[in-house]
């Protein structure tokens, strides 16, 4: 079973999304936050707020942000992300699914 | 404070004045600073000493950056207590990597009026942009405003 699979398996509430950004530990993502600044960067950790720590980062856009040329690992406060691009091949939907329909289930009891 | 080992926590970014004393035989390693990007826009560079579970930040000998296309000013700060929600990004400067070849350093008197002439530029294109959109009858909602969670 993958490592998303067994995380998923276990009940955790609002755990959905915590659970499946550990599972991306490692992977190269691109986070886009909501004043428009793009990181890409390998996720290095997550917490339960979705905030999201990246190594080796390096603004995609061009670098109207001069301010990030030295800085190599980051923390991102979860608020004030828009998206976090994935690798496609890295997510399996049909287990993502299935875990989001469970856990809509047992929201509604 | 709940800190559970692997999970995304600044806990190892706090730059501790404690254990920067020299112990014998060995080096004392300089300290990095951090860096850290408001909500608001600006730019503040400092030791970062403490932290809490709502990322609210305690910094030390700050100095507030400010960009203005290939330039930059700093002014001193001091202490600076962040509330956590402020906090858009925080990153460790990297002393090695190179970052002073495109920027050029300015007094903080030159830096402050390309911001005021900045300001007034964006400020006029906004008002312009605004316009146009309430002729439509179309109204964007700005990002900082958004309802927080």
């Amino acid at each position: 079973m993958s490592l998303l699979a067994l995380t998923l398996a276990c009940r955790c509430v609002f755990q959905l999304f915590y659970s499946f950004f550990k599972s991306l530990v490692g992977k190269d993502v691109v986070v886009e936050l909501k004043n428009d600044l793009s990181i890409c960067g390998t996720l290095h950790s997550v917490d339960q707020y979705l905030n999201i720590k990246l190594t080796d980062i390096s603004v995609t856009d061009p670098e109207k942000y001069p301010h990030m040329l030295s800085v190599k690992n980051c923390f991102i406060r979860g608020s004030v992300v828009r998206y976090v691009q994935l690798p496609a091949d890295e997510v399996d939907t049909q287990l993502l699914q299935d875990a989001a329909r469970k856990e809509a289930m047992q929201q509604k009891q | 404070m709940n800190y559970v080992p692997g999970t995304a926590s600044l806990i190892d970014d706090i730059d501790n004045v404690a254990s920067c004393l020299p112990q014998t035989g060995s080096i004392v390693t300089d300290y990095n600073k951090h860096l850290v990007l408001l909500r608001d826009g600006r730019t503040l560079i400092g030791y970062l000493r403490s932290i809490d579970q709502f990322a609210n930040l305690v910094f030390h000998q700050t100095v507030e950056r400010i960009h203005v296309g290939k330039k930059f000013g700093d002014i001193p700060r001091g202490i600076f207590i962040v509330r956590g929600e402020n906090v858009v990004l925080l990153g460790e400067i990297d002393v090695e990597k190179p970052c002073d070849t495109v920027l050029q350093q300015v007094s903080i008197e030159e830096i402050l009026e390309e911001q005021r002439l900045q300001q007034q530029t964006k400020q006029e294109t906004e008002k312009v942009k605004m316009q146009v959109l309430k002729d439509r009858g179309l109204s964007i909602p700005k990002a900082d405003n958004l309802d927080e969670y």
